[in-house]
This record gives C-alpha cells, sequence and structure tokens, in this order.
C-alpha cells in the first residue's frame, strides 16, 4: 500500500514546476506586446504587428537559413557515426570498450567552452579558416551523442533471435541489415536525430568560437541579447526558437516512448 | 553418385554475398568497419583538438610584441596563481558550489513525487515536465529571465503586488550578493543558474529513487523510524548516488558558461568569461588555454570522487 503525498511534498513540487515553467509563459506574452523600449510589465497593449515586422527582416531569415543548413548537415553526420558507434558498442563487449562510450559522451560532458575552445585552436594552429564547415564540425561532435544513445537502448531491447532467424531463413548480412535491423531501428534514429536537430539548432557556446563572421539564429540572438536593437524583433524571434525545438523534442519523445529516459541529454 | 553432385559448378557468388560473409564469420572485421569512422572522427577532431588546447597552455605570449611564443614554458601557468586570476576561479568554483547545493535541495521533491507517486499518465506528464525545460533553447530561457529580472519587469512588478519590494531590496543591499537591480545581482544571476540546470538534477535523483523498493520504507516504518527518520537513514543515503551525478552536470555546466554572466550578473568575470575575453579580444591564447585547462581538472576530480561514491550507476 502506498501512502498519500504529505502536503509539503506536493507545494515543494509544484513550486518547483512552476519555476520550471513559467518564465518561458513570459517570453511569449512579450512577443505580443506594444512597448517598444522596455521590458515593462504588466504589457500596455497587445498587437500582432511585430511578427510581420520580423517576417520582413532579412537578418532573421539568414540566420534562420543557415541554422537549418548546419543542424541538417550535422545531423546527416552524426546519424551515420552515432549509429556506426552504437552497433559496435551495444552489444559486443571488447578491450576499450569503455574508453571508447567515454569517448562519445565527453564532448557533451566537459563544459561546452571547452570544447569551443579547443577546435579554435586547432583550426587556429591547422590555419583552417572559419566557415559553415568548422561550424559543422562543432556541431556533429557533440550531436553522435544522442544518436548514440537512441541506437544503442533500442538496439539493446531488440531480441537477438531476429537476427539469427534472418540468417537462418538465408539472408546475408546486408539483407539482415536493410530489412531486419534498420525497419527496428528506424524510429530510435529518427529520435536521435529529431534531438541532434535540435542540440545544434539551438547551440550557442561552441559555434561562438567555430563560426567567425557568420550568425547562426543563436549567435543573432546572443547579439540581440548583449546589444538588443529591436527588442520585440528578439521576443518574436524567441517564440518561433521556443516553437522550433519544442516540436522536434515532442516527436522524439513519442517515437521512443516505450523505452523510458533514452535521450537524456547529459 | 556423390561426386556428380558434387561436380556442379557453384552458382558465382555476388561480391556483396561474399562481402556479407566475411563480416558474419569474422566478427572482428565488421566491429572494425563499424569503430573506425567515428574514433577517427572523435579521435582526430575532438580528442586532437584537446591535445592541441593543452599544447597552447604551454606555451606563452611576447610581452612586448603580443605574438605567441611556441616553447615549452610554465610560465602561462604561473600568471594563473596571479591574485586577479586566482580569484575569477575562487569566485566561479563557489558559484557552481551553491548552484549545485541549491539545485539539489530544489530538485529533490520534484524527483521524489514522480519517483514515488506518479503513475501511469501522470508519470509519462511528469517526464514530458522535466524533459521540456531541459531541451528548451538555452539563450531563449536566459532572454525570460533578461524580461523577468529588468526593473520594470514581472519580478518587481509582483513583489511590489504582494508588498515584498523591501525583501528585494534588503537582498540587493546585501554585501557580495546585491546590486543596483536583480539582473546585475550575483543573486539574480544565481536563480538563472538554478533555472538553467535543475532538470539535470531532477532527472538522476528520480533514476536514483526509483530503484528504491517501496517496501524497504515500509519497513523502516514497521520498524518504528518516524518519517523523517527513514527519509534521513533510509531514503537519503540512497539518493545520493543520483544527487552526486546531478551535481556533475550542474557543477560543469556553471564552470564552462560565459553567455549567462554576459547578461544577467555583475560586471566582475566568471572563468569562462575569462576564456572567451582572453582568447578573443586579449589574443593570448596560452592564457585562455591554461585557464580551460582548470574546468577540465577539477572536472576530472570531481569525476573521481563521484565514481567513488557509486553515482555513475545512477545514470
Amino acid at each position: 500500500m502506498r501512502s498519500k503525498a504529505s502536503l509539503g511534498l506536493k507545494i515543494g513540487t509544484g513550486l518547483g514546476l512552476l519555476f520550471l515553467h513559467a518564465p518561458l509563459a513570459f517570453v511569449i506574452l512579450y512577443a505580443f506586446t506594444t512597448e517598444e523600449r522596455s521590458y515593462q510589465f504588466p504589457p500596455p497593449g497587445l498587437t500582432l504587428k511585430w511578427f510581420g515586422v520580423a517576417w520582413s527582416r532579412p537578418d532573421v531569415w539568414n540566420a534562420l537559413t543557415l541554422s537549418f543548413q548546419v543542424a541538417a548537415v550535422a545531423t546527416i553526420l552524426a546519424l551515420v557515426l552515432g549509429t556506426l558507434a552504437a552497433g559496435a558498442l551495444a552489444r559486443t563487449r571488447f578491450f576499450g570498450r569503455e574508453a571508447i562510450s567515454l569517448l562519445i559522451i565527453l564532448p557533451i560532458a566537459l563544459p561546452g567552452i571547452v570544447t569551443g575552445i579547443a577546435l579554435r585552436s586547432a583550426f587556429s594552429l591547422m590555419d583552417i579558416p572559419f566557415s559553415f564547415w568548422t561550424i559543422v564540425v562543432g556541431h556533429a561532435t557533440f550531436c553522435v551523442v544522442v544518436v548514440h544513445n537512441n541506437a544503442v537502448a533500442r538496439l539493446r531491447r531488440m531480441s537477438p533471435s531476429i537476427v539469427e532467424a534472418s540468417y537462418d531463413l538465408g539472408a546475408d548480412s546486408i539483407q539482415t541489415f536493410r530489412y531486419v535491423i534498420l525497419p527496428n531501428l528506424g524510429t530510435a534514429l529518427l529520435a536521435g536525430a529529431m534531438l541532434a536537430f535540435a542540440l545544434s539548432f539551438d547551440e550557442v557556446i561552441v559555434t561562438t568560437f567555430t563560426a567567425g563572421q557568420q550568425s547562426t539564429l543563436p549567435i543573432w540572438m546572443l547579439n540581440e541579447l548583449v546589444r538588443p536593437r529591436q527588442r520585440p524583433v528578439t521576443n518574436v524571434v524567441a517564440v518561433i526558437v521556443i516553437i522550433l525545438t519544442f516540436l522536434p523534442i515532442l516527436a522524439a519523445y513519442y517515437l521512443t516512448r516505450e523505452e523510458g529516459p533514452a535521450s537524456d541529454r547529459p | 553418385m556423390t561426386s556428380a553432385v558434387l561436380d556442379l559448378p557453384l552458382p558465382r557468388e555476388s561480391l556483396s554475398r561474399r562481402l556479407s560473409d566475411a563480416l558474419f564469420k569474422y566478427r572482428g572485421l565488421l566491429l572494425t568497419l563499424l569503430l573506425v569512422p567515428p574514433l577517427l572522427w572523435l579521435g582526430i577532431v575532438y580528442v586532437g583538438s584537446l591535445i592541441a588546447l593543452l599544447l597552447q597552455s604551454f606555451f606563452s605570449i611576447d610581452e612586448f610584441s603580443g605574438t605567441i611564443v611556441r616553447e615549452f614554458t610554465l610560465k602561462t601557468y604561473a600568471e594563473l596563481l596571479h591574485p586577479a586570476n586566482l580569484d575569477v576561479i575562487l569566485r566561479t568554483v563557489v558559484m557552481a558550489a551553491a548552484v549545485t547545493a541549491a539545485s539539489a535541495i530544489l530538485a529533490f521533491p520534484i524527483a521524489y513525487y514522480a519517483a514515488r507517486y506518479a503513475r501511469g499518465q501522470m508519470k509519462a506528464a511528469f517526464y514530458l515536465a522535466i524533459m521540456m525545460p531541459l531541451w528548451s533553447s538555452y539563450l531563449v530561457k536566459v532572454y525570460a529571465w533578461k524580461l523577468l529580472l529588468a526593473k520594470e519587469g514581472a519580478v518587481a512588478w509582483a513583489a511590489d503586488q504582494i508588498g515584498a519590494t523591501p525583501a528585494i531590496d534588503s537582498i540587493l543591499s546585501a554585501p557580495l550578493i546585491g546590486g543596483p537591480s536583480l539582473s546585475v545581482s550575483y543573486f539574480g544571476q544565481f536563480l538563472v543558474f538554478i533555472y538553467l540546470w535543475l532538470p539535470f538534477m531532477i532527472l538522476p535523483i528520480q533514476a536514483a529513487l526509483e530503484r528504491v523498493p517501496g517496501s524497504l520504507i515500509e519497513a523502516s516504518a514497521d520498524l518504528g523510524a518516524a518519517p523523517n527518520q527513514t527519509f534521513r537513514t533510509v531514503i537519503l543515503p540512497l539518493a545520493l548516488p543520483g544527487v552526486v551525478a546531478g551535481s556533475i552536470f550542474t557543477f560543469s555546466l556553471t564552470l564552462g558558461d560565459y553567455i549567462l554572466p554576459q547578461i544577467i550578473g555583475p560586471s566582475t568575470l566568471l572563468l569562462g568569461q575569462a576564456v572567451y575575453m582572453l582568447q578573443g579580444t586579449a589574443g593570448n591564447i596560452p592564457l585562455a588555454a591554461a585557464f580551460a585547462v582548470v574546468p577540465i581538472s577539477v572536472m576530472a576530480l570531481y569525476l573521481l570522487i563521484a565514481k567513488r561514491m557509486g553515482a555513475f550507476d545512477a545514470f
């Protein structure tokens, strides 16, 4: 028999959850404010005009496009590398396995600034100029882990006997991969890709070190936060970012629901 | 008779068939093929970069020309011990420790409720309620607090409505943590750090608590322990590995953050900002690299202690 939760526990939980969720509600509210110069609360009036203003700003569109391109390429790279690593690490045991697991987690376990400055100093030692590709290299490195985690969780849940059955029925390794393993792995990879995309789309710390003159959407936002130009446009962009990261994460959750927290960002 | 069968020409094996046979027969080959691309990538791009960083920290900067002298020296590390630099390190570590402690206290009730009382739909709702803020955009979250903590913002308005303005004023007038307004005080920075990293603390504590069998708590009650005794002597020790696992994230993330301190908090630097400014405007990559080695070594030490305490079983 389970006793009921005490009132103190309920209040503590409720306040904690409120603390976690209320701030973003304010961001959404501020996207509609008529106040331009300050963060006055409560807003003196509500309007939809800033969505139109943001829509017609080429700098917002450029940043959004660059972020999409970077996230797409980084996700594809992470998908390939993460799936391969998961295939190797999910079931087999071999010397150095733990070290490789650590290596995969390290880019996200160490503070972002360490990854960022390490990449930057390597680029500068090798005289590589900053470009689209230097951003992608940084992003792909820390996205491998989310694809890997999702794929490993699914591979471990998959019964090894279906692979054996496939061999017994005469399929070769490539056919087995194509017709047995891949369909089983599909939704986990899709979920991993969504999370990797969201992670890359939102990344700012490593990007500031590897971007040079280009500005992804988070870099654009950072510039606006440090030196505000038109606050209402920033508010609108913030709401767009909330929506664009919310959707893939929700999708990833529904794709891997049965597995529990496989998608933890460490 | 049998020879007739054996004399039949074998069907020509396609290349892909032979390849997949080889992969099946030699497991090591498959493993190698799977591992080489990710290892090459992480090994060259990531470990290579870390080594490059470490190398740079042993270089020094020529004080007159401002160029980097590529010779081995410990001079740059000695510079870290300069009082101003030590101050930056100390301030950051104290902030990280305070954020970690406060996050653990705030996270515990949520994790406990989610692990012991939430079931079915409620459990899924809790999971999403913790995951969504964790994954939402970092910058948007920081921005939300810039709105909230502004002088004319919602927190000041709410405090005014319930008559709590004197309480906020007394925090702001306190030495060290105070400042002219919440958005430029250490206290405000501390609040936002907790907000950012709280989900990272909830998840491992919840995972640790999920593994505490309910019968253990009943047994403790049956043996005459009062609820707070059960909490102190049964639940807390079993949850501790989860707390330590969570603290790895809150500590590491606070140590390395340099975006939040630019936007919320006083103008004095935290470690991350020092690294960023040294490598950027100051062009002193060796000192920036030496600074970056500090969080790496603090975290290495931390991980070592955490491993001893069994924190890695809590993931």
